[in-house]
């Protein structure tokens, strides 16, 4: 049975390896945000040997680029893009201690390996909810690589921000248990075929 | 000949990409609604819930249905008894394009393909027009996303692989999409022309209503039977398993080369944004 957890980064081993594939998290706290342009900075840098803007150990990294918040307000539309994209980048910021991070969609066989090396998960948020989630975003700001508009990195404030384990420590993928589930053959199709 | 002002253009396509992207259609947020009801899957029924939570909150609260406020791919019907003056009709369009944007809070999300420096304005964006006959300006603004968009192919199939090979490679595009183009989705396909007819035909099939039979009833036929095998795939709101996959599968077709038969799937997400604007 799936149950709700709720997280607050920073996160320790403990805090990750109680989450199952298809439990139900709310995340409440500080998170960080970065998506392609910005990993590649981050990943740049440590080629250089350079520090890193931000210290990634504990934390959980959100792949998002909002869109321009109005005046008065937070931020925009802020839900997650497609992760596969930062799979080349994750095992080195695995390496950094990132504990989780929120997307959607498929990661690699590298990825969900190093989820296990390092004890880490990958949670989904509902992607296309943009204007859902952003309600959950209570403080926004840049802190680093302003440049990059928005794929900046921002440090995010949330509060019960609801996501889905689809990737745990064990190696499991909900993506791949969910759907054979439902998968049907011909055989075992229920409803006769119906031509409008 | 009927005259159109060139700043009227400009006007049309400001407010019609604004529009698309706080205010999604009726019939989307209907189909939204029914998958709450039919989805079997209770993870999957919670994503409806969400989805159509998110579409009142975008309307209301003036936020966009989705952070990505995607390409603006503009489809122009031009009749042929219009004269265009003011300006130049395709930068009227991009100025439209540039100011619905900038007033309307939206993500510029376009940049250079190689050094990847963003445009900052939007622009330019992907322009179709066809003319027509009539006096009658037609602009339709799809604000296109990329994640869905990724997950799109054009196929050149063999002529021997026919009707079913046409079905295998519509399943196998959606299968290999998984939960990358943020199911459900609609699917658009387009069949025949030649290899970019058949993908602008994919694209253009996503236009039609939501729940609008197709008119041809070879294509309905087909559109079934291509719903079907999708939705058995079991991937589900968000891919997280279940019945709805695609909430539709939309064929437009025309005839083909006699070497070729090419196949365009064009993957469009829930957040399936139009807007129309007729002058
Ligand atoms: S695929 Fe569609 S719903 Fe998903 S993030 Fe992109 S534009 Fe938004």
């Amino acid at each position: 049975m799936s149950k709700t957890v709720k997280l607050n980064p920073p996160l320790i081993d403990k805090d990750v390896e109680v989450l199952e594939i298809g439990d139900r998290v709310l995340v409440s706290g500080v998170i960080y945000t970065a998506r392609d342009a910005a990993h590649k900075r981050l990943v740049d840098l440590l080629a250089a040997g350079q520090e890193l803007p931000v210290d990634f150990k504990g934390q959980i990294l959100y792949y998002v680029g909002p869109s321009p918040a109005r005046p008065g307000r937070v931020i925009g539309a802020a839900g997650p893009t497609t992760s596969y994209r930062m799979d080349s980048y994750t095992p080195t910021m695995l390496q950094l201690g990132l504990k989780a991070m929120i997307g959607k969609g498929k990661r690699s066989p590298e990825v969900i390996a190093a989820l296990q090396q390092y004890k880490a998960v990958y949670l989904g948020a509902t992607g296309g909810a943009g204007a859902l989630i952003s309600q959950c975003i209570k403080k926004a700001q840049v802190v680093a690589f302003p440049e990059l508009g928005p794929e900046a990195v921002h440090r995010l404030e949330v509060e019960n921000l609801p996501a889905i384990v689809i990737n745990d420590c064990q190696g499991r993928d909900l993506y791949e248990l969910g759907v054979k589930q439902y998968r049907r053959t011909t055989d075992t199709r229920m409803e006769p075929t119906v031509c409008r | 000949m009927r005259q159109i002002e060139t700043a009227a253009i400009t006007k049309a396509v400001k407010e019609a990409a604004i529009a698309a992207n706080y205010d999604l259609g009726e019939d989307i947020l209907a189909a939204l609604k029914r998958g709450e009801q039919e989805e079997e899957s209770p993870s999957g029924r919670e994503i409806f819930r969400q989805l159509v939570e998110n579409a009142g909150i975008a309307c209301n609260e003036r936020v966009p249905l989705c952070q990505d406020c995607g390409l603006a791919v503009i489809f122009v019907e031009l009749g042929q008894e219009v004269q265009i003056v003011g300006g130049d009709f395709e930068q009227a369009i991009q100025e439209g394009v540039r100011q619905g944007y900038g007033e309307g809070f939206l993500r510029k999300s376009l940049c250079h393909p190689l050094t990847r420096a963003n445009t900052g304005d939007n622009t330019p964006a992907v322009i179709h027009t066809e003319i027509v006959p009539g006096d009658r300006l037609k602009i339709t603004v799809v604000p296109k996303g990329g994640g869905s968009e990724n997950m799109s192919r054009v196929h050149m199939l063999k002529p021997a692989e026919g009707r079913a090979g046409v079905i295998e490679k519509v399943v196998a595009t959606v299968k290999e999409a998984g939960p990358n183009p943020c199911p459900p989705i609609i699917v658009g396909v387009g069949i025949g022309g030649t290899f970019e007819r058949a993908a602008l035909l994919a694209k253009k099939a996503l236009l039609r209503e939501l729940g609008s039979p197709n008119p041809d009833p070879e294509l309905a036929a087909l559109e079934q039977e291509m719903f079907q095998q999708v939705n058995d795939l079991g991937i589900g709101p968000q891919g997280l398993g279940g019945r709805i996959t695609a909430m539709a599968v939309h064929v437009l077709m025309q005839p083909s080369h006699i070497a070729s038969l090419p196949v365009a799937v064009n993957i469009q997400c829930h957040s399936s944004r139009h807007k129309e604007a007729v002058l």
